[in-house]
């Protein structure tokens, strides 16, 4: 009974860390992106410096008519949203945010589990674009298309670097396994992984597939009301399993200067929300890359960078346990 | 594991539930695959493949083969179907049915898979009729278990495919840079990718050869 007990609190805990750190984010977007182009932001609702203004949006799209276009494919397109967003609270059930076993439900092979699943995430663009019966809808699936196959190989290259150098595959070992001299011998690793899980997640500046003075939005452009709000939020969960897990692959998870023991989930968190803010400033830094730029990117730069990771990491593991 | 000591206990008739849900996540998924090779749109028929090879990642779940089920989801689901999506996305993909999307080979083709599922039941049933999993004892699918019995038992053929890719690799490199009298079909890829990619259809320096 107990562990029923057990599992559903778990579950319920990453079901209500899925439903507000997204909000979170998406707040501190638009403020951070407010003071950095010198205006303040959402100022009204709520009343304290527009905190509720999520909040009211999320009642106008409830609000919104759910339109279906006339010549579209319904049942895909109106499954699309939930395909590219139930992959992210799946990969939040396996992301440890402290020792002592305090993850959803930790996996004996997490990393790929939680690589796998993600990559689940662009079906839902693929189908959405396609369903829709829009050329622009079309334009933005094939690129979403092209993009993850580009940059799923080096996320994968850099992320078993890490697994290497632990010796597992499971993300809470991977932690255990952390030691602070990693950080500099695994960072070229890190920057291959955030740079290519920005991409997969269309973040900018790798936003081609969503390139409003091109194509209006992509796949997304003929939705409306909850079901556009859906994709919305899915972008925001996978900042926070993007963050999150680069925290606990490249930058250690709980381990922190003092207090591991009590408040390590704390630096779980500040590491999280860090890499959050990163995010967000380069989406107001950089502005697009061209869609050959981006594949150039990939094939030219990250692949041969996360390789040389790998042996490195190869060369110092043999030379450490000899 | 010898078959008296390992079928003692076990019988067909009293199945536990994970034997149940096996047996209901065979019948969808093989529902599943039914559908991909006969419903009359394309894309459907990718997105039921979809459905399909998600279902043979759980029944590998059910098994304990944790490692191999992520790795299916990993290559299946969120490469070959994407790169099959992309690939329909780019040529022919209507809405609705697609009334030359059938081939006068279907008889064949449906013996053909018939043979091959017998042969491969076959094989299996044979094989592994007296083997059970043990749910009570250490995993016996996890990635430690089929990284060592891949990489002390299994060395020479994992070389051997290893090559084999790379030479797909090599042939696939070598197919899409041919020039010369090759170069109409590679030119038309070009198009089709400049138009979804928005570069300039042919550079200057191609015009002028």
């Amino acid at each position: 009974m107990s562990d029923a007990l057990d599992i559903a609190l778990r579950l319920i805990a990453v079901f209500v860390v899925f439903l507000v750190f997204p909000l979170v984010i998406g707040q501190t977007e638009h403020k951070v992106m407010a003071h950095m182009q010198g205006r303040l932001g959402p100022m009204y609702a709520g009343g304290f410096h527009g905190w509720a203004q999520l909040v009211a949006d999320g009642v106008k799209f409830a609000q919104k008519e759910d339109i279906v276009p006339a010549g579209a494919d319904r049942r895909i397109f109106q499954l699309a949203p939930a395909v590219a967003l139930l992959p992210y609270l799946l990969v939040l059930v396996a992301i440890p945010i402290g020792p002592h076993n305090a993850v959803g439900q930790a996996l004996d092979a997490g990393i790929f589990f939680v690589l796998a699943v993600m990559g689940v995430g662009v079906l839902g663009s693929l189908m959405a674009g396609w369903a829709s019966a829009n050329k622009f809808s079309l334009l933005g699936a094939l690129r979403a298309a092209a993009q993850l196959l580009a940059y799923e190989l080096p996320m994968l290259l850099a992320a078993a670097s890490v697994a290497m150098a632990a010796g597992t595959l499971s993300l809470p070992g991977i932690v255990e396994a952390f030691h602070w001299w990693w950080v500099p011998w695994q960072i070229v690793g890190g920057v291959v992984f955030f740079t290519a899980g920005l991409a997969e997640l269309q973040r900018p500046p790798f936003d081609m597939p969503v390139a409003d003075s091109e194509i209006i939005f992509g796949a997304y452009t003929e939705y409306t009301g909850l079901r556009f709000a859906l994709f919305l939020l899915a972008e925001y969960a996978g900042i926070v399993v993007l963050c999150a897990l680069t925290s606990v692959l490249f930058l250690g998870g709980w381990h922190g200067p003092f207090g591991a023991d009590g408040l390590g989930w704390l630096w779980t968190l500040l590491k999280t929300a860090l890499l959050a803010f990163g995010v967000i400033w380069l989406r107001v830094t950089y502005p697009r890359l061209r869609e050959d730029q981006l594949q150039k990117l990939a094939w030219t730069v990250l692949i041969p960078l996360a390789l040389a990771q790998i042996a490195l990491t190869g060369v110092v593991k043999v030379v450490i346990s000899s | 594991m010898t078959l008296a000591a390992t079928a003692a206990g076990h019988g067909f008739l009293s199945p536990t539930g994970v034997e149940i849900a096996f047996l209901l996540v065979g019948i969808g998924t093989l529902g599943a695959a039914v559908i991909t090779v006969t419903t009359r749109q394309l894309v459907h028929a990718a997105l039921w493949l979809v459905v399909a090879l998600g279902g043979v990642a759980v029944e590998y779940l059910l098994l304990t083969a944790e490692f191999i089920a992520w790795v299916q989801v990993l290559i299946y689901v969120g490469s070959v179907v994407v790169l099959l999506l992309f690939g329909l996305m780019l040529t022919k993909a209507p809405i609705g049915r697609s009334p030359d999307a059938d081939s006068g080979n279907r008889w064949a083709a449906l013996v053909v898979a018939l043979a091959a599922a017998a042969a491969l039941v076959w094989v299996v049933v044979d094989a592994f009729r007296a083997t059970w999993i043990d749910f009570g004892g250490a995993v016996q699918g996890s990635a430690e278990a089929s990284g060592r019995s891949l990489f002390q038992y299994w060395v020479l053929p994992f070389e051997a495919l290893s090559v084999l890719l790379l030479a797909a690799l090599v042939g696939a490199i070598v197919l899409s840079r041919r020039g010369g009298e090759g170069r109409a079909p590679a030119a038309a890829l070009k198009d089709g990718a400049a138009r979804v990619f928005g570069a300039p259809a042919t550079t200057p320096r191609e015009e002028q050869r």
